[in-house]
């Protein structure tokens, strides 16, 4: 196969940078600013108002005191490893990004589709980097050398191992009716609005749902950071940028998390009239406000109670699950 | 000549780290060098053109093994402080034996007449590894989850014994 290298590196350079300031502008600042405006919509408050419009500066300007901050580095850190962690995650969550299609262009008859890069084993990648976002999550917990960071990295170590597997087992049920891991190839299997995954795969979407949520730590599965009792977790002792780069990865995985769920479930960017790209955004937003929805009316689970629910409800379901579209497909399909 | 600096560039990611592994006297940090040691096996699988194994690999050593390692040790009792020394006086002795092994093994694989297969890769690797889990190798199959579902049973009961 012959590549042409400095193309290609160009390429994947230029497109890096798309996806990062697509992700940071997109996902962390709209999506923190969202978060709080939902948030208080919620709680019967106003959230923020007072940096431009209605509040619409506010992540613009909490961005800009964050990249002024200081960075310190506790003495009592293992240096290497509390730089380097917060690098991991963000890296992990922006890769997701790679496998996710946002729409299609038609150029003269073909239709192609907007992804990074359409990977025959998309979804297999999509959860390979997702679970590589733990090693960083670990790693910054230990190497910040507090006792709250360190029950917070293992907190979700343990939740995420345990999450992974339900996860897997909604995204197996749904590569087995698509016949294919590519993600695009997932979103053109699925036709019309009673096509999509989200009815014929609906208990895998519910599956999806919950262990997504515990993957990305968010209410009411957030015990790794829990403000309450582990004051913010394995972040506790990050300031400046570096913090700002685990909210960073932290949102690029839940909005990833979203964009999968839309791709898989939702149709991806189907959808009549408006272009590929705003259905792939109104989808995505929707999943997303789903998430924040949870997030502000569920308490937190405890620690026992969270693993049960992977291990004896979610992991025994998916895997019945998938029997049953194996089922389905090898004798009502023929 | 890319492919050339590419696996150049794998190669040394994944040797320095894995000197890393070997040779850090932080018990952590030794495991934490593990994740860019099987991150560059994956570029290597990867330019094997076996995306499917680089999946898997990321998503098993990367991702979880190298994680149930750090859990394991931060668990453990003074494991994490804890200073090991994992070289001895015999580090030369070991580093002869080593460049031994290493001067036979390239001298071996240099003079091998690798076949070259003329076959073509299938388009989409990830059904033909399937297929071939169910047809042919049905029995190393089904032999390795035995082995597998055998050791989940042992570990259960260890962990239930302590009551």
């Amino acid at each position: 196969m012959e590549v042409n290298w400095p193309i290609e590196i160009a390429r994947a350079v230029g497109l890096a940078v798309t996806v990062f300031t697509f992700l940071a502008v997109v996902a962390a600042m709209l999506g923190v600013l969202l978060e709080r405006k939902i948030g208080g919509w919620i709680q019967s408050r106003l959230g923020p108002k007072h940096v431009g419009r209605q509040g619409l500066l506010q992540t613009v300007a909490d961005t800009i005191k964050l990249l002024q901050k200081e960075h310190i580095t506790p003495q009592a850190a293992d240096a290497v490893i509390f730089n380097s962690a917060p690098l991991i995650v963000a890296v992990a969550g922006l890769l997701d990004w790679i496998v996710i299609p946002f729409g299609v262009v038609h150029i003269g008859g073909t239709a192609i589709p907007l992804v990074v890069r359409d990977l025959n084993i998309g979804v297999l990648f999509f959860a390979a980097m997702a679970s590589l976002t733990v090693v960083g999550i670990l790693a910054g917990g230990f190497a910040s050398n507090n006792k709250y960071s360190l029950l917070g990295g293992l907190r979700s170590a343990s939740q995420m191992i345990s999450y992974e597997l339900p996860l897997a087992t909604a995204l197996i049920a749904v590569a087995m009716q698509a016949g294919t891991l590519s993600t695009v190839g997932i979103v053109k299997a699925q036709d019309g609005w009673f096509g999509s995954f989200a009815f014929s795969q609906f208990p895998a979407f519910v599956i999806f749902l919950i262990a997504a949520t515990a993957e990305v730590n968010r209410v009411p599965f957030d015990l790794p950071e829990a403000e309450s009792e582990l004051v913010a977790g394995y972040f506790s002792e990050y300031t400046g940028m570096r913090f700002a780069l685990f909210q960073l990865g932290e949102y690029a995985e839940m909005f990833a998390m979203a964009a999968l769920a839309t791709t898989l479930f939702l149709g991806g960017w189907k959808g009549p009239v408006l272009p590929g790209l705003v259905w792939f955004l109104i989808k995505m937003y929707a999943v997303v406000f789903f998430l924040m929805w949870t997030r502000w009316t569920f308490p937190r689970l405890r620690l026992d109670q969270l693993l049960n629910l992977s291990w004896k409800v979610l992991l025994p379901a998916g895997l019945i699950w998938i029997l049953l579209t194996g089922f389905a497909i090898t004798f009502l399909a023929k | 000549m890319g492919e050339q600096a590419a696996f150049i560039i794998l190669s040394i990611i994944t040797l320095a780290s894995a000197v890393v592994v070997v040779n850090s006297n932080n018990v952590v940090r030794a495991a934490l060098a593990l994740v860019p040691t099987f991150l560059g096996v994956t570029g290597l699988y990867i330019m094997l053109q076996a995306e499917f194994v680089a999946g898997i690999q990321v998503l098993i050593y990367a991702g979880a093994i190298t994680v149930l390692i750090l859990f394991v040790i931060m668990l453990t009792e003074g494991g994490t402080g804890l200073r090991i020394r994992q070289r001895n006086e015999q580090a030369p002795l070991g580093l002869l034996t080593a460049a031994a092994l290493a001067a036979i093994l390239i001298s071996v694989l240099t003079r091998t007449e690798w076949p070259k297969s003329t076959a073509t890769l299938p388009q989409y690797t990830a059904s033909a590894i399937g297929n071939t889990f169910l047809t042919n190798s049905v029995l190393a199959f089904e032999v390795s989850s035995l082995v597998l579902l055998i050791s989940l049973m042992g570990a259960i009961i260890i962990a239930r014994r302590e009551k």
